[in-house]
């Protein structure tokens, strides 16, 4: 028994060599001490180095339309999940209310500094 | 099997592809919707907190690169597989799918080393939001690639047979999503800080 061919394969290590020198891309820009570099390096690079190996690797160009459609949909789930929350949990006080223990930043990781410390 | 009775994951196709790469897809989208919620909850907890940049200062930049170079490479082979079954070499497509699985393994010491290092510095689970998110996260993460280690060792014993190549794809598919969640989690764990 066979798999039945539907793609027509790429240069696949060419690709990969191109994912690789993302990688070290995305570390040398994290040295950086300018925001809007390391934000690139970090976040912009990770959707160019997903988008290759989504349309190389996993072939979602040539599948039927409605694959990317259905993962674009589980996408747009989780932005509305995230546009829906987001004001209750990143915002620590409003009108009439105020989050006091998230406010305060001891609570959120400064234990395990001193410990290292 | 012989060549006349193809199975049902690889023939019945009601919408156009094939039963078992649809299910795949079905895996991948829900997938998609575990793994963006954990991170959508995290990138707006991580934007709330901006002190946890302290402690993902801590996290081992290198470790996560070498990583991400081990899954890309793994991904590499998955791929390479891909193509050898659909040039009919079972042989070689289950030789590339036991690298990939080696790839998998790889990952899992390197985060062993780090999980032990972070674990003797005293950044356990319970040490702070950002160290639960870490370890929620990438603990998540890493059960997948055992997941995907042991289904890509059980395919690749079948097509070194020659047999169900079908399957090669489809355990691809899911391998360069693991990479892909992968992908995301080394910035917002390693890099943002």
């Amino acid at each position: 028994m066979t798999t039945e061919a539907h793609v027509q394969h790429p240069n696949y290590v060419k690709i990969w060599a191109i994912l690789v020198a993302l990688l070290v891309v995305s570390v040398v820009g994290s040295m950086s001490h300018v925001r809007a570099v390391l934000l690139i390096a970090a976040f912009g690079v990770a959707v160019v180095k997903a988008y290759l190996v989504a349309k190389n690797f996993m072939h979602v160009n040539v599948e039927k339309r409605w694959v990317p459609y259905l993962l674009i949909m589980c996408l747009l789930f989780i932005a509305i999940l995230f546009a829906g929350v987001a004001p209750d949990v990143m915002k620590h006080s409003g009108l009439n209310w105020n989050k006091n223990l998230a406010s305060q930043p001891a609570q959120s990781g400064a234990r395990a500094t001193t410990k290292n410390e | 099997m012989s060549a006349t009775a193809k199975p049902i994951a690889n023939t019945r196709s009601g919408t156009g592809i094939p039963t078992a790469r649809l299910i795949t897809w079905w895996v991948i989208a829900s997938e998609i919707v575990i793994f963006g919620g954990l991170l959508a909850s995290y990138i707006m907890h991580r934007i709330a907190h901006p002190e946890w940049a302290e402690s993902a200062s801590h996290t081992l930049t290198w470790a996560g690169a070498l990583n991400t170079f081990v899954l890309l490479t793994s991904s590499l082979c998955a791929v390479l597989a891909h193509q050898a079954a659909n040039a009919h070499d079972g042989p070689k497509a289950a030789k590339l799918l036991r690298l990939t699985s080696l790839g998998g393994l790889i990952f899992l010491c390197i985060k062993g080393y780090e999980w032990t290092l972070d674990i003797r510095e005293g950044f356990v689970l319970s040490s702070g939001g950002f160290w639960s998110f870490y370890y929620t996260l990438a603990g998540l993460h890493g059960l997948h690639v055992l997941a995907g280690m042991i289904i890509l060792l059980i395919v690749a014993a079948e097509a070194a047979k020659n047999r169900e190549l079908q399957r090669v794809e489809c355990i691809g598919l899911y391998w360069h999503f693991v990479d892909i969640v992968w992908i995301f989690l080394f910035p917002l764990l390693y890099i943002a800080r």
